[in-house]
């Protein structure tokens, strides 16, 4: 790992999805064995490129993506390494029982990729909005689970998930405009969380990831201000969870608040609960969207809605220091 | 072709098709029997493989998407030899590597793995891409059971073979005219499969399934079609050569000892009549 922290919370000119898109076309170039299969959506994460550029390896499968992951899945067992996308609601919900099936249960990996996670669909509306794709996704055995929070994380996790053979990789991620956490250049290693604050006067520990580590940025400098020294782990990787670092910061701080862009019933908080409960039991709060569907708005309206707020971080982390 | 080869060898496919789900007591008789013949066109004269190196990388492929016909293909590979016959006498046992579906973990010969109705036309025509890629020549026979054709997806695997010029592939769809609950007219009343392949712009066959003759031409013809993918539509009779199964053309069986005697003798005397014809 070699991460550079900016966390000046101020927004990246480059459009989050090209961290992706760039980096698929410069790995499409180097290895042959790369295909790319989308679904009537390439225009809206600019991986028409990769179909201009490698029109013998970059497909469209139109909007039918139970087939487009079928074809994926036959693809891979040619020995192609696969990217396959969609919006976050469909290359999950749209296609489950084929990637299960098809590519998951028969052994062949392929690369699921999910635009506009969780709030960030805003305009797109609930029908859009996938606070329950990552959930899908944990829940099939040898599965990788990847929450990215930027344009350089995205990038630096596209590299390696080629090097991924066994089971299927879930990537969420954001499209557009994006709070730059990291800096230009930084590398991460998928299944490693990275510590971005900590202090041996830690009381809690806030694990988060996505849009979400931006908030949590700001909650831990609120907090600081207030004389409250807290921990921040960035867990990217949802599956397999970075157990060793979770259970080290919950023995070490004693409360744990999880933020993120999903249901809480069935995401990050969920797999953080479950590590403690058989490790470490220890006060959990979990920030997130709190079981509901989905709806229409600009982003920072949802945020505020769903109680994504670094301010909903801080009263956590308080209610979790109080219940110590 | 060698047309009294292929008719003892579909005899003996079916013979060992009942042998096979014998070893269980019940499952998925007829939509296993009334694909012997293909079988038997395919593994004796058609298909290029190699039972010691399985997964070849020039092979010809089979996906079978209408999964529950495993134990046809069980006996099928047994035969061509990927494994003594006798392992396949396991079928659903405990730790079995013959499943009820096919497992492409389990079972040598196996390409893709099916069970989910629909989802082999997909798997097989992304196969086709990939051979297609790697300028392999070879080919997928991709197997879709009529009652399967209620999937959409089925139609979907249709239109992206057909946007991507998939002349590798050959979809089979197995027209015995019945489905688990009853007549396929019965339940979503298909009409033509033929005419509604060929509306998909696939180079489209009907014919006798149980003609060994007519499937190996329709293979020919349909290699002879250059720039499009091809669907031959097999009509059958579902249970074909199963006594218990086939005047009802059962889904599943659970025929009782006598009847399981009945019906391994007629196909035992079924093989020596085509052998001294």
């Amino acid at each position: 790992m070699n991460v550079k922290l900016i966390g000046k919370h101020e927004k990246d000119s480059r459009a989050c999805r090209d961290g992706l898109a760039l980096t698929l076309n410069e790995m499409m170039a180097q290895d042959k064995s790369i295909c790319y299969v989308d679904c009537d959506l390439m225009g809206c994460i600019n991986t028409k490129q990769l179909r201009k550029n490698y029109p013998d390896r970059a497909f469209e499968a139109g909007i039918a993506e139970g087939n487009a992951a079928g074809v994926a899945a036959g693809l891979a067992a040619t020995g192609k390494k696969v990217f396959f996308h969609s919006f976050g609601t469909f290359s999950s919900r749209r296609c489950y029982d084929q990637i299960y099936m098809s590519a998951a249960y028969a052994g062949l990996t392929v690369h699921v990729l999910g635009s506009d996670a969780g709030v960030t669909a805003a305009f797109n509306g609930g029908t859009h909005m996938p606070l329950e794709d990552a959930a899908m996704y944990l829940s099939i055995p040898e599965t990788t689970v990847l929450d990215p929070a930027d344009y350089d994380q995205l990038a630096s996790i596209t590299r390696q998930l080629v090097n991924i053979d066994k089971g299927v990789t879930y990537t969420r991620f954001v499209r557009k405009g994006i709070i730059q956490v990291y800096g230009e250049g930084s590398e991460f290693e998928i299944g490693k969380g990275v510590v971005l604050h900590e202090s041996d006067k830690d009381q809690a520990t806030i694990i988060t990831s996505g849009i979400m580590v931006d908030e949590s940025l700001k909650a831990y400098e609120a907090l600081q201000a207030e004389g409250i020294s807290v921990r921040v782990i960035d867990m990217f990787t949802w599956k397999p969870l970075d157990e060793e670092l979770v259970v080290k910061a919950a023995k070490e701080t004693g409360a744990i608040v999880t933020a993120e862009n999903h249901n809480v019933t069935c995401g990050l908080g969920s797999v953080v609960a479950n590590c403690l409960a058989k490790n470490a039991p220890t006060v959990q709060e979990f920030v997130g969207v709190q079981d509901r569907f989905g709806q229409v708005g600009p982003q920072d309206f949802l945020m505020d809605e769903y109680g994504l707020r670094a301010a909903n971080i801080v009263a956590a982390v308080k209610k979790a220091i109080a219940r110590k | 072709m060698n047309e009294k080869k292929c008719k003892v060898l579909a005899a003996e496919i079916r013979l060992e098709t009942l042998k096979v789900i014998h070893s269980r007591g019940f499952g998925h008789v007829g939509g296993s029997m009334d694909l012997a013949d293909l079988m038997a066109v395919l593994y004796g004269e058609v298909m290029k493989f190699d039972p010691k190196n399985p997964r070849w990388e020039d092979r010809d492929w089979l996906v079978l998407s209408k999964g529950h016909a495993g134990p046809v293909a069980y006996a099928t590979f047994g035969l061509m030899g990927y494994y003594p016959m006798e392992e396949a006498y396991t079928l659903n046992h405990p730790h079995t590597h013959f499943p009820s579906h096919t497992d492409r973990k389990l079972t040598p010969g196996v390409d893709l793995t099916t069970g989910s109705l629909g989802q082999g036309a997909s798997t097989a025509t992304g196969a086709a891409l990939g051979n297609k890629i790697d300028g392999r020549d070879s080919h997928v026979f991709c197997v879709i059971g009529d009652g399967e054709a209620d999937e959409g997806e089925v139609w979907e695997a249709f239109h992206f073979a057909y946007a991507h010029k998939l002349d590798n592939i050959i979809y089979f769809i197995d027209n015995n005219g019945y489905q688990l609950d009853g007549p396929t007219d019965d339940i979503l009343a298909h009409g033509s499969l033929a005419k509604k392949a060929e509306a998909f712009g696939l180079y489209t066959q009907e014919i006798d399934g149980h003609d060994v003759k007519a499937i190996y031409d329709a293979i020919q013809n349909a290699y002879a079609k250059k720039g499009v993918p091809s669907c031959i539509v097999l009509d059958t009779c579902k249970g074909k050569g199963a006594t218990f199964a086939e005047p009802k053309h059962d889904h599943s069986s659970q025929p009782n000892e006598e009847q399981w005697a009945e019906a391994l003798a007629a196909s035992e005397k079924a093989l020596e009549d085509i052998k001294n014809a």
